[in-house]
């Protein structure tokens, strides 16, 4: 396993499945202009995979584009965090799930791009790896924007209406557990360190948390005391069961008509 | 024909009349996405950056910049597509600013919002939406004239 492959694998994934599931809203939001903002944030996502899946497909040198990887790749062959991976729900579950990965995704594209956030200066470098500290530079200033939006969102539903109130903590509760999955390091972080790929991805855990916290104190929302978080899908190696049915959707056209060009 | 073209100021002119597809009153120039224009040896080189990520305009753009100048009799051409330094709303045109105004599109305003309604010239304006109609624009609306217009993000 090369790990700078895997890596890519892991920033496109997330933005990916994310992307897609902001997509299942299109014609559906609550008002037009949720509606608009979803499918543009997905939009970004795409986008953002495109550049990451490229890399990642260059990097393994089999041959394989971003669309190749997107669509003929298994569920056992995906990287993406659990969170990104979990249904909509109704509007205030999907935007507390933005939210939460937004938060995880500033900080670590902040890094890639700056090196900010690193617990020793002398780490403080922007990505050793040219490609990405560039993607993760043109990234950053769009998840600012994503991040700014459902920060908002999360402070009027979360100190809303009691309805509102009691939805955001019940997504809250829902979702908290599966997040530490996202800044969970293994071998592949390590190796990343490293090769000063990423500054220092040990204080990643810590950083979006902080960042959280101080958003969902102001929503009035409680984090919910977990004994367990669940873990596997940055690794694939326990995904959710919604991984499948998502890709099955996703990938059926391109399977149903391999190499079709329009 | 290719001699008197090495200056590449009336290349740069021909960029200038294609239209943003999306927003047409402004060129890709007056966006800010064409970065260089060289030549290497008999070819061609314009080297393009993308606004958005996933900006669906971006192949258009890239699409109608060819045509362009192949219509002008450039055959040896080259595109290039370049992310960084990433695209920033600092290097849209002070023409391309008046003609967004003009057309009823607020501006990039550093301080977070549009100055001003482009309707009207109140000052009195709020925000509706962060996004809008493309990635680039957010929805606002003016609380004097109560029409709402379009606001070119800030990035």
């Amino acid at each position: 396993m090369d790990p700078l492959f895997e890596f890519l694998c892991r920033m496109g994934d997330n933005t990916l499945v994310l992307g897609h599931r902001l997509s299942e809203w299109c014609g559906k939001a609550p008002v037009l202009e949720e509606d608009i903002a979803l499918a543009n944030t997905a939009l970004d996502l795409i986008g953002q995979t495109q550049m990451w899946l490229t890399y990642a497909g260059e990097v393994e040198g089999k041959g394989r584009d971003a669309d190749r990887l997107a669509y003929f790749r298994d569920p056992y062959d995906f990287r993406c965090c659990l969170l990104v991976q979990q249904p909509n729900g109704d509007f205030g579950y999907t935007m507390m799930r933005q939210f939460l990965f937004d938060c995880y995704h500033l900080c670590l594209l902040d890094m890639l791009a700056t090196g900010k956030g690193a617990g020793a200066p002398h780490r403080a470098n922007p990505s050793s790896d040219q490609r990405i500290a560039e993607i993760a530079a043109k990234a950053v200033k769009e998840v600012t924007y994503q991040q700014e939006r459902s920060a908002d969102l999360v402070i009027r539903l979360g100190d809303g209406t009691e309805e509102s109130h009691i939805r955001m903590q019940r997504a809250l509760d829902a979702l908290w557990p599966l997040t530490r999955d996202m800044a969970a390091l293994d071998q592949v972080d390590h190796a990343m360190a490293e090769a000063d790929v990423i500054a220092d991805p040990g204080a990643l855990a810590s950083l979006w948390e902080y960042m959280a916290r101080n958003v969902l104190a102001e929503a009035t929302l409680i984090p919910p005391d977990v004994s367990h978080f669940q873990k596997g899908g940055k690794t694939g190696q326990m995904h959710s069961e919604h991984l499948g049915h998502l890709l099955a959707v996703m990938q059926s056209l391109p399977r149903s008509h391999p190499n079709a060009s329009w | 024909m290719v001699a008197t073209l090495r200056d590449t100021s009336a290349i740069w002119a021909w960029l200038d009349e294609v239209p943003d597809p999306e927003i047409p009153v402004i060129s890709v120039v007056d966006l800010g996405i064409v970065r260089k224009v060289a030549w290497a040896g008999d070819t061609l080189e314009v080297t393009l950056t993308p606004t958005y990520s996933g900006c669906p305009a971006t192949s258009v753009i890239e699409i109608s910049v060819e045509t362009a100048l192949r219509a002008r009799g450039i055959e040896m051409l080259t595109l290039k597509r370049q992310i960084a330094p990433a695209w920033t709303t600092d290097w849209l045109t002070d023409k391309g600013r008046a003609k967004l105004r003009e057309y009823g599109i607020a501006p990039p305003n550093p301080a977070g919002g549009p100055e001003t309604c482009p309707h009207c010239g109140d000052t009195a304006v709020e925000r509706i939406s962060q996004f809008g109609s493309t990635p680039c624009k957010a929805q606002w609306r003016c609380t004097e004239c109560l029409e709402p217009f379009d606001y070119f993000k800030c990035i």
